[in-house]
């Protein structure tokens, strides 16, 4: 961490997007975390992520609850909406406020201890009922504000940082988000920008529940030799069965690839994501597969990365509910008074 | 040290490599501020990219240094036999003096003029530079037991070399104004003369006065100090005419800036082509109106307009349209070669003419610079003469000594300040206008105060504080790519120069800045970091958990005549 403010100077060759920003327009105080978190990469990430796909920032909603990572929304979009939640308490807020206004950009930012373990209830219920919006868990298997206990997600046998085994088995949060519903996960390693920027990107445009489990090593507490959850057995560990591009527009696509080697998904909006595949056998679409394939490689104690599964006819809790288009806010007398003739109507549904 | 106060300090730093603080924080044509990075790192930031105000801190080192005396060196107690001679008593040649009278050498300075100074005395003018800096400053040298012979002009270099000098140093600058040959010329030549001739006189007081209406013609920084002196002499409705374009001009900017803030015009793409005169008296100039065209070889050519010639009515003129070098006083049959050009045939780096106890500097060595030039050759003659006059090679001269030393305190606290202001250049304050344009000896430029001196500062980006990176402590987490403000470090494949310059964060365009690249990071990429923007806000190493990245300061010791160049060259101890 560092005290003073980030210099207002940059590169004299910035560039601005559609909207007029430059990247740095999407930044937000200066981070208080530990130097050399992968916190604060996940947070470049998005940065970049939202600045290459011309969001404005008043239209994103960014919520968390409580831990390292629950505080990172301070640290971008610094002139987007926020909600720091109660521990855990992140997707019941998220829901209700996605439910009240809908056109709003949802992104939920949690961690190991915020979602798998106080909040491991509500992370299931948001991937159950499909609420739209991106939520981010940033993995790094310990407790790192009460000084590096281990998290639910912690490997068995893995080290803590004195040379303690861990006894308990871990939570899989991406097999659990897929037998809960989710219709996009995706894992990725805060270490590497070139794959996990295109991924929040894809999951943006994705409509429906989008869970990205992002391993973040803890410098402080879980970046040692017994650690599953460092940098070094990341990079070692890493088997990225693709890589993604997010395409917004039709024309952008013209990169030729070798048949086979990619497949474009069309999205509802008109996007499409293109995986450029480095398992030639992994297909991302199919669910089953994708759990047993994942299972199969953790158990070699490889961590999976890439878009893992993906649904591109997802549906969402609007949808599920039939509910108004337009923000509740924006209702009038008019709509939520519909007058006697529509209150006879619906009785006479009811008899 | 400016920051902290610390002004003698200052002072001495810059005394030992720039000789003349206190003139050249007034005077200079800082070559260093276009080459500051703060200038680069405003581009397209701030409104107008300025650099620091380097040349005008080096003055508030000077002006607020209280007694230095005790810090000087001393004259020597012992000399060592050798007599060097010096013709010209400018900056060059009293760098040379400094540099060489402590190690116990005799030197005499000859000059025409009767005070010491050279260009500095005689030809900037008092309202730029007071008498009272340029006696302090010169007084430093002279009174090293240098022997300074006023008045007395050179007029053979074979007479002087008869007294059988150990060395000789020719600093004589170039003194020639050149002349502008159009019709009525001669009729009028009583009120026409050359610039610096006239500042000159007008220097030690052989002119008061100047006519009401003043025509200076030429564009340089000469032109400037004319047609400023020429407001303070009674000249009312003084203008600058050049031929080529405003911008085109050779005065520094800020010169033409001053000019103009004295309700000077400066008129341009304008070709003299007569004096007007009656009765032998100048009654005005006519001029051919130009227009710039290039042709198909893409060289810029003049061309007339087409439209009728203007008068300009005036009742003096003063030309300045440059100089040139001359040297009548040095007999063709010394073996002392010259070019085709009338320069003498020096070796570049060790200014020694093919005469090999003769050396050269200032403008006499390759036409006119400026002083700072002036010094930086004096510097190199001064080790000259030492190796010379030792029978050692002159080719074999010691480079800079070199240090790095870690500014690191504390996790984030270092020995230097890091904190990037975003103000924009200060403003020099100026005197009144009424009291500075009624006389000639009334200084324009207050200089900073130290409040404002101390803001100034702040904009310096610390370009001595290298940000340095070691990669076997680099675990590669990314953190200070994120935090660095300047997109400068990128983390990436190996691959050549070319192609790693567009690769980075910021693609890295300007090519006469080296990349600053690392190997042996454990996933077998590459560190590099475009130097360019770098503001060394430190924030990297601020973020970089393992201490990968150091903020080390660098200083650089240049060399002088003295023990250092004398082989076997006895290492200093880097201070």
């Amino acid at each position: 961490m560092t005290y003073l403010i980030k210099p207002k100077l940059h590169h004299p060759g910035l560039p601005a997007n559609a909207r007029g920003f430059t990247r740095r327009d999407y930044e937000g105080k200066i981070s208080t975390l530990c130097a050399g978190c992968g916190h604060d990469s996940i947070s470049a990430a998005i940065i970049q992520a939202c600045w290459e796909m011309d969001i404005e920032p008043h239209r994103v909603a960014k919520l968390s609850g409580i831990g390292c990572s629950s505080k990172t929304p301070d640290y971008f979009l610094g002139n987007s909406h926020g909600f720091n939640t109660v521990h855990g308490r992140m997707p019941s807020v998220l829901t209700g406020a996605n439910l009240a206004n809908r056109s709003l950009l949802y992104l939920g930012v949690s961690g190991d201890g915020d979602s798998a373990s106080i909040g491991l209830g509500q992370f299931a219920h948001l991937m159950r009922r499909g609420v739209n919006m991106v939520y981010m868990l940033e993995n790094n298997g310990v407790y790192g504000l009460t000084k590096g206990q281990f998290s639910a997600t912690a490997d068995k046998g893995s080290a803590s940082k004195k040379g303690l085994a861990n006894a308990d088995s871990p939570i899989d949060t991406v097999s659990l988000a897929l037998l809960m519903g989710a219709t996009f996960v995706a894992r990725s390693f805060s270490g590497d920008k070139g794959q996990l920027v295109p991924i929040i990107k894809a999951a943006i445009g994705h409509t429906g529940a989008a869970f990205i489990d992002v391993v973040s090593p803890c410098v402080a507490f879980n970046n040692h030799s017994g650690s599953t959850k460092s940098y070094d057995y990341v990079r070692a560990h890493n088997e990225a069965v693709n890589r993604v591009d997010f395409i917004q527009s039709q024309d952008e696509i013209t990169a030729d690839y070798a048949p086979g080697a990619s497949v474009d998904v069309p999205q509802h909006d008109g996007t499409v994501i293109r995986l450029r595949k480095a398992h030639p056998e992994y297909d991302p679409t199919d669910k089953v597969a994708a759990m047993n394939y994942i299972q199969q490689h953790q158990a070699l104690g490889e961590v999976v990365t890439g878009l893992l599964y993906l649904d591109s006819d997802a549906s969402d809790l609007h949808r599920n509910l039939n509910t108004v288009q337009a923000p509740l806010n924006s209702l009038t007398e008019r709509e939520l008074c519909p007058g006697p003739a529509m209150l006879d109507k619906i009785n006479a549904s009811l008899r | 040290m400016i920051a902290a106060g610390r002004y003698a300090d200052a002072y001495m730093v810059n005394w030992y490599s720039n000789v003349f603080p206190g003139i050249l924080g007034r005077t200079c044509d800082r070559p260093c501020e276009p080459a500051c990075r703060r200038g680069r790192v405003e581009e397209d930031n701030l409104e107008k990219p300025e650099p620091v105000a380097i040349c005008r801190l080096k003055r508030v080192a000077a002006d607020h240094k209280g007694d230095i005396g005790a810090r000087l060196p001393k004259p020597p107690t012992k000399k060592n036999g050798k007599r060097i001679a010096c013709i010209g008593g400018g900056p060059a040649a009293l760098t040379v003096a400094r540099d060489l009278a402590p190690l116990g050498y005799s030197l005499t300075i000859f000059d025409q003029d009767p005070k010491a100074g050279g260009f500095m005395r005689t030809q900037v003018p008092r309202f730029r530079l007071p008498e009272a800096v340029i006696d302090e400053e010169v007084g430093y040298i002279l009174n090293l037991d240098v022997e300074f012979i006023g008045g007395r002009r050179i007029d053979s270099l074979k007479a002087l070399l008869a007294e059988h000098y150990d060395a000789v140093f020719v600093g004589c600058g170039a003194p020639r104004g050149r002349d502008l040959e159009i019709p009525g010329r001669q009729a009028a030549k009583a009120s026409i003369h050359i610039g610096i001739d006239w500042l000159s006189s007008v220097s030690f007081g052989h002119i008061e006065k100047v006519g009401r209406r003043v025509i200076v013609l030429g564009g340089g920084n000469t032109a400037m100090d004319c047609c400023r002196s020429a407001r303070r002499l009674g000249g009312e409705d003084v203008k600058v005419i050049v031929r080529s374009g405003f911008e085109e001009m050779k005065a520094s900017p800020w010169e033409k800036e001053d000019a103009q803030h004295e309700g000077i015009p400066i008129l341009n793409y304008l070709v003299p082509k007569t004096f007007e005169h009656a009765n032998g008296k100048l009654t005005g100039m006519t001029f051919e109106k130009v227009r710039v065209e290039y042709d198909t070889k893409g060289r810029r050519n003049l061309v007339p307009t087409g439209e009728p010639d203007t008068l300009y009515p005036c009742d003096e003129v003063l030309i300045a349209v440059g100089q040139e070098n001359a040297f009548p006083w040095i007999e063709r049959d010394l073996g002392l070669e010259f070019d085709k050009w009338g320069l003498p045939v020096l070796d570049q780096q060790t200014m020694q003419s093919t005469i090999p106890n003769v050396f050269f500097g200032g403008d006499a060595a390759f036409g006119p610079k400026n002083i700072i030039w002036a010094v930086a050759h004096g510097h190199e003659a001064a080790i000259s003469i030492d190796q010379y006059l030792n029978a050692e090679s002159l080719a074999d001269r010691p480079p800079p000594q070199f240090n790095l030393v870690s500014q690191k305190m504390g996790i984030h606290e270092w020995s230097y300040d890091n904190d990037i202001s975003n103000d924009l250049r200060h403003i020099v304050p100026w005197a009144a206008a009424e009291k500075t344009l009624k006389s000639i000896k009334v200084e324009v430029e207050l200089g900073f105060d130290a409040a404002t001196a101390l803001k100034e500062t702040q904009r310096c980006l610390n370009c001595d504080v290298q940000t340095v990176f070691k990669a076997s402590l680099c675990i590669e987490c990314d953190g200070c790519v994120d935090i660095c403000p300047m997109d400068c470090i990128t983390f990436t494949a190996d691959g050549e120069e070319a192609d790693v310059r567009e690769r980075l964060t910021a693609p890295a365009a300007n090519l006469t800045q080296d990349i600053y690249v690392a190997d042996g990071l454990k996933t077998g990429r590459i560190m590099a970091k475009d130097e360019d923007v770098c503001l060394h806000c430190g924030l990297c190493a601020e973020r970089c958990p393992t201490g990968a990245w150091d903020m080390q300061k660098s200083l650089i010791e240049m060399t002088y005549a003295g023990p250092a160049c004398h082989a076997p060259a006895p290492r200093r101890n880097a201070a």
